[in-house]
């Protein structure tokens, strides 16, 4: 099969890869680059568990064809700490008890890490729309919405003190 | 399975492509194709993607139209599309919406396609290229079949203030796949419905019009009578499919419902 060269900037980094024209952003992120905190769940856009930001925008990459992710920049969740420090979202999450089996976390955070750069002071309305596509069996979605809004609340703290 | 990625040069060079190969499609975002090669649909060969050719625009004049590759997003985030935000925001979560493109929903099946099902009811029409040229067919005839060649846009005459309603039930909230959709154009003039629409989503394998709820509804004044009337007939023509959303029975059962709430303007 025809491979097609792939150069995009992951988590702040730029990568050069070859990859089979089928290949799926996902496979390539935790195949060839071993970004395995993007999960595969239902691998057909139901769960969000793969979900990243693409250019900024959250985006399924178990639908997304690598081929167009060429000279994209790409966040998964490994991006979202910072100099070996986690993210507020991050923190929240563990303090929270937002996390059980864990499968879902690394796309409820990319969500919502998506929405808290659109929106630092969301409701909580908004807080559910944004995380209306990541499909969590534990937690009962209500220790992720407290969660996020807690690291909103301590970002906006953050920039103001 | 081998799989060839195309970009064109034009969209009538995306229109050569797709109509001169076996097994070649028109990529819009990838929230049912890629899913379709994923799953392992082998008649799926060459992939022509919707990059670079400028269908993304979308003009929200007196004639609204929206380029085929423009996203849920961008729909829900222009000004002067308020009445169509809802149905925008209606269809998957964020990642989705960032994806999923207009010109896609067009080929989309029960229990999706909820944004074909507001164009229909606006009345839209499709502008097709294929290798013959371009043509400009009602949408209610492209979703009967034929070729489809690539769709540049969809276009439709802005509705009156107040005149466009939809509706959309899920099992998941707030969002899901539809155990219904309903969209109605219901304008009113000189006291009467003149011009209704109204088109049902999940109710069929494709997006349909309900010309027994129309009929009831047209020249009648707004009221209880004609939310009765209509009602009345609801799922007349209609041929709803089994899935893990509803059984067909549930949807016939409380589609008569929903339409009476959508017509007489009830919160759900």
């Amino acid at each position: 099969m025809a491979k097609l060269p792939l150069i995009f900037t992951v988590n702040g980094v730029e990568q050069a890869e070859f990859v089979e024209s089928d290949a799926l952003l996902v496979d390539v992120l935790r195949d060839k680059l071993g970004l395995t905190g993007t999960r595969i769940g239902c691998n057909q856009g139901t769960c969000g568990a793969c979900t990243v930001l693409l250019d900024g925008a959250p985006a399924l990459s178990c639908l997304t064809l690598a081929a167009r992710a060429n000279g994209a920049s790409v966040t998964t969740i490994e991006g979202l700490a910072e100099g070996g420090t986690l993210h507020a979202l991050q923190r929240a999450f563990a303090d929270g008890f937002a996390t059980q089996c864990g499968f879902c976390t690394s796309g409820m955070l990319v969500a919502a890490r998506a929405l808290l750069d659109a929106d630092p002071d969301p409701d909580r309305e908004a807080v559910v729309d944004a995380i209306s596509g990541n499909i969590c069996r534990c937690t009962g979605y209500e220790p992720i919405i407290n969660a996020i809004l807690s690291a909103a609340a301590e970002i906006r703290g953050a920039k103001t003190a | 399975m081998a799989l060839d990625i195309v970009r064109a040069e034009s969209v009538g060079h995306a229109a050569a492509l797709v109509a001169g190969k076996d097994g070649a499609r028109f990529l819009g975002g990838g929230t049912f194709l890629v899913r379709a090669v994923t799953a392992g649909h082998g008649t799926i060969r060459t992939v022509v993607l919707n990059d670079g050719l400028g269908l993304e625009g979308i003009d929200a004049g007196e004639t609204v139209t929206i380029g085929s590759a423009a996203t849920m997003t961008d729909v829900a985030r222009t000004p002067g599309l308020d009445f169509l935000a809802p149905v925008a925001r209606s269809i998957g979560g964020p990642a989705v919406r960032n994806m999923a493109t207009v010109g896609g929903n067009l080929f989309a099946w029960s229990p999706y396609g909820d944004f074909a099902v507001a164009l229909l009811a606006l009345g839209a029409t499709v502008s097709r290229v294929t290798p013959d040229g371009e043509t400009v067919v009602d949408l209610g005839a492209f979703l009967a079949g034929g070729p489809a060649g690539v769709v540049r846009s969809v276009q439709f005459a802005r509705p009156a203030e107040g005149a466009f309603r939809y509706l959309k039930v899920t099992r998941k909230h707030p969002h899901g796949a539809s155990v219904l959709a309903i969209a109605a154009l219901l304008p009113v003039v000189d006291g009467r419905f003149a011009g209704v629409r109204v088109a049902y989503g999940a109710m069929a394998r494709r997006p349909i019009r309900t010309g027994a709820v129309e009929a009831a509804l047209e020249g009648r004044a707004p009221g209880p009578e004609a939310v009765a009337a209509a009602v009345a007939v609801a799922a007349e023509g209609t041929a709803p499919e089994d899935d893990p959303q509803a059984s067909a029975w549930y949807r016939r059962e409380v589609l008569p419902v929903h339409l009476g709430r959508l017509l007489s303007g009830e919160a759900r």
